[in-house]
Parts: C-alpha cells; sequence; structure tokens
C-alpha cells in the first residue's frame, strides 16, 4: 500500500507509545512496531510517515491529540487556543489512591498536557476551521469542567469567526472525579453546539478510537457529518459493562464504526488518509466557496479508498478517485 | 431564579448513601403518581413513530392548574411484571425519541413542559446500542436546549447519568430533598475506582449526589423540603411539587409570549446561560 501522507518532517518524533497497552512497541528501542491487528512488523519510522496506519492491514493505531492536529491541518498553521484553564478540584474528590487533586498533578506530568481537550484554529488546504480535539492519554479524554470549558469557547469563537468546526472524540466517559459538573458539561456542550447551528455553521464529527459514555450521548453525535475512522469502538454503554448486565455474548464487530455505519449511526467512514480532502470538499459546501473555482474534482461518490494527497494549497486532487 | 430565600436543607445526620436509599426507595411517589395526583385531562402519548414505545420514558398531555401542558417523565415499576415492561425505569432509544418528539410537539402547539426525573440511567443494553442509544439522548439534548416553550424540571428520586438529564434540560431545575442526581450510579462509580461495588457508600458521599451539595453547586433553582420523606407522606410530598412546579412555571411564563419571538429568544438565552456558566475551574 502507498503511503498517504507525503508531508514528510512535517510529524514530531512520535513519543513512547506505552501509555496504551495495545500499541505498545515490543522490540527495543522503538524502532519496530508490531500492529495488534495482523501481528506485522513495522518499521516505526515507515508507521509514523504513513499516519500510523499500519501499512500491510490499514490498523489505524491511535494518536495523541497533538499527532492528530498535525495530521489535519496545513503546516504551521495551527494556532492553540485557551491553554491557561485548568482543573480544580470542586467535590474534593477522594479515591482509594488519593485525591483528585493529586490524580491531576501526576496525569498532567505524564501526558505533558493540562487536561483533556486541546482546541484552536488551523486551516485544512487554506480552509479555516475550529479544532476541538480529545486526548485519551488525560484521564480517558473524560467530559470534564476544563473540557465543557475550552469546548464551549472554541466554538462560540468560530461562531464570531464564521467558521466550521472540527471536533475528534475519543473519551471513556464521565469525569467522576468532578460530579455533576461532568455531566453538566453535556448540556454546556450541545448548547453550544445548538447555537453554532442557529448561525449555519457547521459541525463535522470525527469518532475515533474508543469513543463512550457522555461524549457520544452529547454534542459528538448530533454533528451534521457524523464520520469515523475504521474499526474505532463507539457507544454509550461499555462492552464490559453491557456483557455484566444483560449476561450476553456480544455479536461480532459490536459498536465497531462499521456497525454504526450499517445501524445508520454515521455518514461515512473515512481512513485516515483521506480525512484532509473530505474535510476540504465538506467544508467548501458548507462555508460557501464555489466550485467553479475549483478544478480537478471527480465527478461522482467521495471515494472510499485512500487518495494520494497533493500539497496544494488551492485544492487535493484525488488521484484514482473511485474506489 | 427567584428573589425568594433560598430554601436550603435542615442539617441532618443522613449520609450521602441513605439519601440514594431514599431516593430509590419503591414506594416513593413516581412519576405517575405526581401526573395521576396534579394533572386533569391527562392523554399518555404513545411511541416514537419509528421502533416502538419506551415505557420507562412516558409522556402526554395534561391539565396542570387550569393549563395544558405536555408532561414527560421516567417511570419505574413497583412489582416484577411492571419492572419487566418498564425495564425498570431505564429508557431504550424509543423512549428517549418519544420524549424528543413530544417537545417537538409540545413546541409546536405553544405548550409548556413538565418533566418528572427518576431513573437509574439509560438502559446499557444490547439492542440499544443497536439502535443508537448514545444518539437518541444526544438528539433529546439537542431538541430540549432549543424547544422554546418553557420547560420545568424536577428530580423526584434518582436522578441517573445521561438517561435522567435528557429530560432535565429546562428553565428551572427543582430537586426534592431527598432525591439524588449523579454523573454514575455511585456502585458503578466504587466499581471503576475502588474496584469493588461494595464501597457504593463511599463513592457516594465523595460524588456529593444530594440536593443540598447540587444547591451548593449552583446546579438546582430549588430545593423542596421533605419534612417527612416522600414515601411516608406521598400525598403531601406530591401537593408541595406541585406548588413549587406552578410557582416557577408561573414565573417563566409571566417572560414569555408564544407569539413575540423576541420573548422567546431571551428564554432561550437565559437557558443557555444557566448552563453556560456550569463547572469548575482556574486560569493560570
Ligand atoms: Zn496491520
Amino acid at each position: 500500500m502507498r503511503s498517504f501522507f507525503q508531508r514528510q518532517g512535517k510529524f514530531r518524533p512520535l513519543t513512547k507509545t506505552d501509555e496504551r497497552g495495545q500499541d505498545a512497541p515490543t522490540i527495543p528501542e522503538d524502532l519496530w512496531t508490531k500492529c495488534p491487528k495482523c501481528g506485522e512488523l513495522l518499521y516505526t519510522r515507515e508507521l509514523e510517515r504513513n499516519g500510523r496506519v499500519c501499512t500491510k492491514c490499514s490498523y489505524h493505531f491511535r494518536l495523541t491529540a497533538r499527532e492528530r492536529i498535525d495530521l489535519l491541518v496545513d503546516a504551521n498553521t495551527f494556532e492553540e487556543w485557551d491553554t491557561e484553564i485548568r482543573p480544580v478540584d470542586p467535590l474534593e474528590f477522594v479515591e482509594p489512591g488519593g485525591s483528585y487533586k493529586d490524580k491531576l498533578v501526576k496525569t498532567q506530568k505524564k501526558a505533558a498536557e493540562n487536561e483533556s481537550l486541546i482546541t484552536g484554529k488551523g486551516t485544512i488546504n487554506g480552509r479555516p476551521i475550529a479544532l476541538v480535539v480529545a486526548e485519551f492519554k488525560f484521564l480517558g479524554a473524560s467530559m470534564g469542567s476544563v473540557f465543557g470549558e475550552k469546548l464551549v469557547r472554541a466554538v462560540e469563537r468560530a461562531v464570531d469567526q464564521n467558521m466550521p468546526v472540527l471536533t475528534v472524540n475519543a473519551s471513556g466517559g464521565a469525569r467522576m472525579h468532578e460530579g455533576l459538573y461532568s455531566l453538566m458539561q453535556m448540556a454546556k456542550t450541545i448548547a453550544a453546539f445548538h447555537r453554532l447551528g442557529e448561525h449555519r455553521l457547521p459541525h463535522f464529527s470525527l469518532l475515533v478510537d474508543p469513543c463512550y459514555g457522555g461524549v457520544p450521548a452529547s454534542y459528538a453525535t448530533v454533528a451534521d457529518v457524523m464520520l469515523a475512522e475504521p474499526g474505532a469502538l463507539i457507544g454509550f454503554a461499555g462492552q464490559r459493562v453491557i456483557e455484566q448486565v444483560t449476561r450476553q455474548k456480544l455479536p461480532e464487530g459490536f459498536q465497531t464504526a462499521e456497525f454504526l455505519l450499517d445501524h445508520g449511526m454515521i455518514d461515512q467512514i473515512i481512513e485516515r488518509g483521506n480525512i484532509r480532502h473530505t474535510l476540504t470538499i465538506l467544508s467548501d459546501h458548507y462555508v460557501g466557496r464555489p466550485a467553479t473555482a475549483q478544478t480537478g474534482y471527480p465527478k461522482g461518490l467521495l471515494a472510499d479508498e485512500p487518495i494520494e494527497e497533493e500539497e496544494t494549497v488551492v485544492v487535493e486532487v484525488p488521484a484514482g478517485g473511485e474506489a | 431564579m427567584t428573589d425568594e430565600i433560598v430554601v436550603t436543607a435542615p442539617e441532618s445526620t443522613l449520609t450521602a448513601m441513605d439519601r440514594v436509599r431514599l431516593a430509590r426507595d419503591p414506594n416513593r411517589p413516581a412519576t405517575l403518581d405526581y401526573v395521576n395526583e396534579l394533572l386533569e385531562r391527562v392523554v399518555e402519548l404513545r411511541g416514537d413513530r419509528s421502533f416502538g414505545d419506551d415505557q420507562a420514558l412516558i409522556g402526554g398531555l395534561g391539565t396542570f392548574r387550569g393549563r395544558s401542558v405536555v408532561w414527560l417523565g421516567h417511570q419505574g415499576g413497583t412489582n416484577t411484571k411492571e419492572n419487566l415492561e418498564r425495564n425498570f425505569g431505564m429508557p431504550r432509544p424509543e423512549g428517549f425519541r418519544k420524549a424528543r418528539r413530544l417537545m417537538a410537539h409540545a413546541e409546536k402547539f405553544a405548550l409548556p413542559i413538565i418533566t418528572f426525573v427518576d431513573t437509574s440511567g439509560a438502559d446499557p443494553g444490547i439492542s440499544s446500542e443497536e439502535r443508537g442509544q448514545a444518539t437518541a439522548i444526544a438528539e433529546c439534548l439537542l431538541q430540549m436546549i432549543g424547544t422554546r416553550v418553557p420547560i420545568i424540571c424536577t428530580v423526584i428520586g434518582e436522578g441517573g447519568s445521561g438517561g435522567a438529564l435528557s429530560i432535565s434540560l429546562g428553565d428551572r431545575m427543582l430537586m426534592l430533598e431527598n432525591a439524588v442526581y449523579a454523573v454514575a450510579s455511585p456502585e458503578a462509580c466504587a466499581a471503576i475506582l475502588w474496584k469493588d461495588a461494595g464501597k457504593a457508600a463511599e463513592a457516594a458521599a465523595t460524588m456529593r449526589v444530594t440536593a443540598a451539595d447540587l444547591q451548593r453547586f449552583g446546579m438546582i433553582d430549588e430545593l423542596i423540603l421533605e419534612p417527612i420523606p416522600a414515601h411516608e407522606a406521598p400525598r403531601d410530598t406530591i401537593q408541595t411539587v406541585g406548588e413549587r412546579i406552578e410557582h416557577h412555571l408561573n414565573e417563566v411564563i409571566a417572560e414569555w409570549n408564544k407569539d413575540d419571538d423576541a420573548s422567546i429568544t431571551a428564554m432561550l438565552d437565559k437557558r443557555y446561560d444557566k448552563y453556560r456558566v456550569m463547572g469548575a475551574w482556574t486560569t493560570v
């Protein structure tokens, strides 16, 4: 399979991925990474160059929020917002391992992020877009007060600056340590997107692995266009909970992106290598670039095979577009 | 918010878990008890027009204090048979889609909405996932936040997570003294963080799930006292709740005119602001 990502040198050196058991490199010095799906030993540099998609079986490895942003936006266009907002411990929550306050300090150090959501703006092939990207390695991208506040501010800025919003959604569920503050972020975020809709600005939602609980039960599944990465697990209740409660065996492929597509819950499954192209087209439809100003679009359906991306400011030309 | 003196719960020796147990007491009045006691000319409106009718989340028309309203509420059962029919008060996607339909219906006919919140949560089953449980809740929330009629919500029992939130976005949020409202059940929280569902009492305490806690955090507009716990004085409790709903509904309706867009926008802006400020964070 060809490499999707031609913009070499754009990616920062990847950090170790040992925070996720499934992606943990098993070979010393991280020179090689084993694909958890097909078992192929992949040359790590080659994997990174391919947007962390297995070159043999197309398995989509999880990305950090910053890796994701690097893949999405034009080089050097990302401007991060609201980095000064930090979590607090309003409930004085105590769990067996200690206080939430201490947990936050430890997590911030370990994840090298201040919270579980990164927001900002950038351009995709020159089209401005507000980005709201979940960081799963920070407490499972659970939705706490900072998540909600940063998201709402990003959406409000998108309204002010007349931009579409892309949310990249992964979440393990609620931030239990923030109690009802966590639940109320569902209300707060959905209210913000209601406003965005009133301004006729689109919300594109990209569901990535894994996405559960309050995030898909609020703003992430009522976007104007619902996209998901291949193989991503998405649902309301987690699989272990469902098995425990129902004592039933889960069907094959349950809660995968493909399952959601079959059940009518999403518009498209998008290969990582196609996402910029898809967002470029979508952005033009909703934010109003006339089609005549563009050249080279193929007729017919959006291809569902990876498209060779060419780095042009105007628009990408999918080579051999039709699947 | 009202200008009146805020009622706060009296000092109590009850623990958070005691309140959880009270909230779940099977003899505590449930949605249908309120509907039967407070509303006249009640017509249940059933079905999501797509797949089925969910008896765990019910709704319809009724006359409340001389005014036609749309009512919605969670409803469990009082015996095994009824619990199975009502899925223990845990709505499936059809319930949320029906709620959404009835909210849009209320909007079409400019009828205020009153809701009764009482569920341990949304159904966590295989078929609910297949039919889009997360999406159904989300669509219900999106409808509710923008619904152009006054909405008064009351937590009467257990407010469990997204299933409870689905009919809780309104202009006023009331809560009975012995009701609880939580992002996850204490048992689920304990199972995850303590690795032991038996530690629910510890989890309930630190999660701050009581009406008094939520009043302190500014998440409810009124705490309705239960001088005698609701299951021991159901009729009195229902009447008190009815009075408080009427009071808040009258206040919101006073500033709302179904034929005046500006008044509707003002109401929706207030509703937006109500949730906009919910959160606890700091800046560096
Ligand atoms: Zn592979």
